[in-house]
């Protein structure tokens, strides 16, 4: 049975053909938005003309979604902003996922919440280009000029001869003319949209529903074998040797060997058993017994790495990365001070579907399909670790079962190539759950030792920060470089930076941040909102107490704080606009009634506020604890800003339940490391939010502000979390200072 | 890693039904219910999320009762009728398909043949389920993505779309 999930352009190209009627649309990127060279990002790759739109001689337009879809919406939402400028009716779109192909439509990643300040202007542009073509056929044909034609959704109009026309009677004829510069079209006015700001269900709901394949894991190529790849328990261990000859024996196995050293793209050594099914290949991998060579993680521990953390904050700091006025100085003469030390753990993803990628390699050509995050950054490994050249692989891009940030990195996806090429037929590797949470890249646990103070009049003036995180062991230290203000030092590991910029700094005069680090040898990086989601928790948490010391309302402090005027932002980060957090958090009061509500005994209502991923988000819980210590979340209400326009209400609302019930999550999950080996495997010991958990109400608020749209899957996530805290200190009067919950009694009721 | 004894069993041919058609496989009766549907029948709306079950991905119908494809060994089944996402209607008609598809629920979509199934299966004992029903019947059911809010609603609207009322508590 051959299944192709996505659209192979060159079929296509010959229907629409044949078909006689279609056109293809060649369109133009413009430069991205003034965002990406702030945001620090690598400039996209040089761009072609692309071909995002057909339509066909009955006006039915096909649209390219080029995005990966991990369940953020983007393969609706893209497809919408293209749709609204070609001015077609809904209804006549059908929206094909684009494969990987960087010169037809420039980047295709999912992560960062990029999606929308990236391409809410070239994607609208795309769309008016299309349009205009249509208009320019239409103006030849009836000898008018194109400046009289107008369009109603699908329909081109000459009101001066009263001629109208489909888009499909002039397809073929604007195929034949030349796009036109970009800079040159009117975009609609956006009190005239009909699509963006409408609510659209997802493109690929009735698959879903029907349980038709649409997934990595469902994809099933002719002569395809199943894999599982064992790798070292302690992470980045290395295979010396394993029974191979054993598992070769067992019922349904094909071939087992091991790969000895990594082959890029952080793939890394292991097993590989191959078989008939999964589950025969599953069930064999349990009979292996292989020698490690462990490696560096192997003195990795979660308690000692506390413990550590602790001796170190009394130590002299590695390093200082920002320092206003003199934190010091004004501690010793504050009127009020407060000292607490904070610590997260480390935490996995737990994507429903774990991580799998099928690979074809034949006659020196590798075909994949490859659900991930980031299909640009794997080409060249796969290339190099095939010895092809990158032309000569083709990456397809399924639909994801949820993501959150692990696959961004690539490393089963350059495995399941090798094992593929190594045994000479097509495979498809599977990670188990256990593979999953036991290999990931993990969220950095942190630890930050804060002392701050505040004067006479309430007001906080001193704020000092030794934070402790990783580095990479045995990785060679970063050396100084001038130019960028690199200092030299170790190589932090990834995702465990504290920026010099992050809120509360530019607020308080006297600041100082100071680091110091770890070695650590199991592998981190992005989560879903990564950094925030482990910093909202203590900042927000600690200024809670801030404003206790105060003798000030929590949101009244915050409100101060935020009122004052800020220093200079250090270069790198994206500009913290303090006014637009001011009225999300003035939205969040109203809405919650704060202050205003008598609530019973052992209830309380907490809040908090971050800014990430541009995007601004305050959030009010209103929890329950019993006497037991278990925890309802009655109630949270979200207020947020993330521009002018929602593009599509329907998925920014459930972004926002999604993510405030992954932070709801997180507040009650770790991941513990044991010389190198992660303690949890699954669900029971890593035990994500369920539904009798999760509150039975999210209120949610958009703030329209006169500011490009920016996107919504992680910013409303960060904020969750030190509201829930804070509101269990107003409940109880227990200040947790670490996490998860589970380690001070709390459970989910 | 520990070797752990398995004592295979050679496969044997099997018949039961699946989505209303007889179906045989020549498969080891230990085999799980899951990878029979997946790998063996190319049956891909049953997903893997765990392989315990604790998640609910694979949810499917025995006998007309929600069970755990990863935990039911193939041999269980033989003789019995089993209904996945795919059968639950002949295209998509049924009403929690329908208000699935209607307010959204899905964000990624893994779990959701898996939600749908359990919901069914509360629908056909409780065709009038209140919220404490629903959470009862579906917290079994893991959604990474958090959709349990418009699940809850998914629920109440099919119900709504085939009784004209719905239960008194979904206003709580």
């Amino acid at each position: 049975m051959t299944m192709t999930l996505t659209l192979d352009r060159r079929n296509f190209l010959r229907a629409t053909a044949i078909a006689g009627g279609g056109f293809m649309l060649a369109s133009y990127f413009e430069p991205l938005s003034a965002f990406t060279q702030q945001a620090g990002r690598p400039a996209p790759p040089p761009l072609e003309p692309n071909a995002f739109v057909s339509i066909d001689a009955n006006g039915i337009a096909t649209i390219v979604a080029k995005n990966p879809e991990i369940g953020q919406g983007v393969k609706v939402m893209l497809p919408m902003l293209i749709a609204e400028e070609l001015d077609v009716e809904w209804k006549n779109v059908r929206i094909e996922q684009g494969d990987l192909d960087a010169a037809k439509y420039g980047g295709q990643s999912a992560g960062g919440s990029f999606a929308t300040p990236s391409n809410w202007e070239p994607m609208r542009r795309v769309g008016g280009a299309a349009r205009q073509m249509l208009i320019t056929a239409a103006a030849q044909a009836w000898s008018v000029p194109a400046a009289e034609i107008t369009t109603t959704p699908g329909r081109l109009v000459h009101a001066g001869s009263n001629r109208s026309a489909g888009y499909g009677e002039f397809a073929a004829a604007a195929a034949k003319g030349a796009p036109p510069d970009p800079a040159t079209l009117t975009l609609k006015d956006p009190k005239t949209y009909r699509i963006i700001g409408k609510p659209i269900p997802g493109v690929d709901n009735h698959k879903i529903v029907t349980g038709q394949p649409l997934f990595g894991s469902d994809i099933k190529i002719p002569g395809m074998l199943y894999a599982v790849y064992q790798r070292s328990p302690v992470i980045g261990g290395k295979a010396i040797s394993a029974n191979l000859d054993a598992i070769k024996a067992l019922p349904g196995v094909r071939h087992a060997f091991i790969v000895p050293e990594s082959h890029g793209g952080g793939s890394m050594s292991g097993v590989a058993v191959v078989a008939d099914s999964w589950w025969y290949a599953e069930t064999a991998r349990k009979q292996l017994d292989v020698k490690w060579d462990d490696g560096l993680a192997v003195t990795d521990n979660s308690a000692t790495f506390s413990t550590r953390a602790a001796e170190l904050s009394k130590e002299a700091p590695h390093s200082t990365s920002r320092k206003d006025g003199d934190a010091d100085a004004a501690l010793a003469s504050a009127a009020k001070v407060v000292e607490a030390a904070y610590e997260y753990p480390f935490l996995a993803h737990a994507p429903m579907e774990p991580p799998n990628a099928t690979a074809s390699f034949k006659n020196g050509k590798l075909e994949m399909w490859a659900g991930t995050q980031q299909p640009g950054g794997v080409v060249d490994t796969l290339a190099t670790a095939m010895g092809i050249k990158p032309e000569d692989v083709t990456v397809h891009l399924p639909r994801m079962g949820g993501s959150f940030g692990r696959r961004l990195y690539n490393d089963y996806v350059v495995e399941a190539a090798v094992i593929a090429k190594t045994v000479g037929a097509p495979v498809q590797l599977r990670w188990s759950r256990e593979d999953e949470m036991r290999q990931e890249i993990f969220r950095p646990a942190g630890y930050h030792f804060l002392k701050a103070g505040v004067g006479a009049s309430g007001k906080l003036v001193a704020w000092r920060n030794h934070f402790v995180s990783f580095s990479v062991a045995g990785a060679p230290p970063l050396t100084a470089n001038a130019q960028t203000g690199q200092a030299a030092g170790p190589r932090p590991a990834a995702s465990s930076r504290l920026g010099a910029s992050e809120f509360p700094a530019r607020f308080i005069p006297n600041f100082a941040t100071h680091e110091s680090m770890m070695p650590l040898g199991v592998t981190t990086g992005a989560h879903r909102a990564p950094g925030a989601c482990a910093l909202s928790f203590v900042f927000q948490s600690f200024l809670d107490e801030l404003a206790l010391a105060a003798g000030k309302d929590p949101v009244q402090f915050r409100l101060d704080l935020l009122s004052n005027v800020p220093l200079p932002a250090s270069s790198g980060g994206a500009a913290f606009n303090a006014d637009r957090m001011i009225s999300v958090l003035k939205l969040v009061a109203e809405k919650s009634a704060w202050g205003k509500r008598t609530l019973p005994k052992g209830t309380g209502m907490g809040v908090a506020f971050h800014f990430s991923h541009l995007g601004y988000f305050a959030e009010v819980a209103e929890v329950a604890v019993d006497a037991t210590k278990r925890i309802k979340v009655k109630k949270v209400w979200v207020a947020g800003d993330v521009g002018r326009q929602i593009i599509n209400p329907l998925n920014a609302e459930s972004q926002v339940h999604s993510a405030v019930i992954d932070g709801l999550s997180q507040l009650m999950l770790e991941i513990t490391v044991e010389g190198g080996q992660v303690t949890q495997g699954n669900f029971g010991e890593y035990p994500v939010m369920r539904m009798r958990q999760a509150p039975a109400e999210i209120e949610v608020h958009f703030l329209t502000s006169d500011n490009n749209p920016t996107g919504l899957g992680e910013p409303p996530l960060p904020p969750v979390l030190p509201a829930v805290t804070n509101a269990l200190f107003a409940a109880t009067g227990i200040r947790v200072r670490s996490l998860p919950l589970s380690k001070h009694g709390f459970s989910w009721k | 890693m520990a070797a752990t004894s398995f004592a295979y069993n050679s496969p044997m041919p099997l018949t039961f039904t699946v989505n209303g058609k007889a179906t045989t496989v020549d498969v080891p009766p230990d085999m799980p219910l899951l990878w029979v549907l997946r790998d063996v029948l190319n049956l891909h709306g049953t997903k893997y999320g765990c392989g315990t079950g604790q998640c609910g991905a694979c949810t499917v119908h025995l006998r007309g009762r929600a069970v755990r494809a990863c935990q039911t060994p193939v041999k269980n089944v033989a003789g019995a009728a089993i209904t996945t996402i795919e059968g639950l209607s002949v295209d998509g008609s049924h009403p929690l398909q329908k208000a699935w598809e209607k307010l959204d629920v899905p964000e990624c979509g893994y779990c959701q043949s898996g939600q749908i199934m359990a919901a069914a299966a509360l629908l056909t004992s409780r065709p009038k389920p209140t919220d404490a029903d629903i959470d009862t019947a579906m917290n079994a059911n893991l959604c990474r993505c958090g959709t349990y809010i418009r699940i809850r609603q998914g629920i109440h609207e099919a119900v709504r779309s085939v009784s004209g009322t719905t239960s008194t508590s979904e206003t709580k």
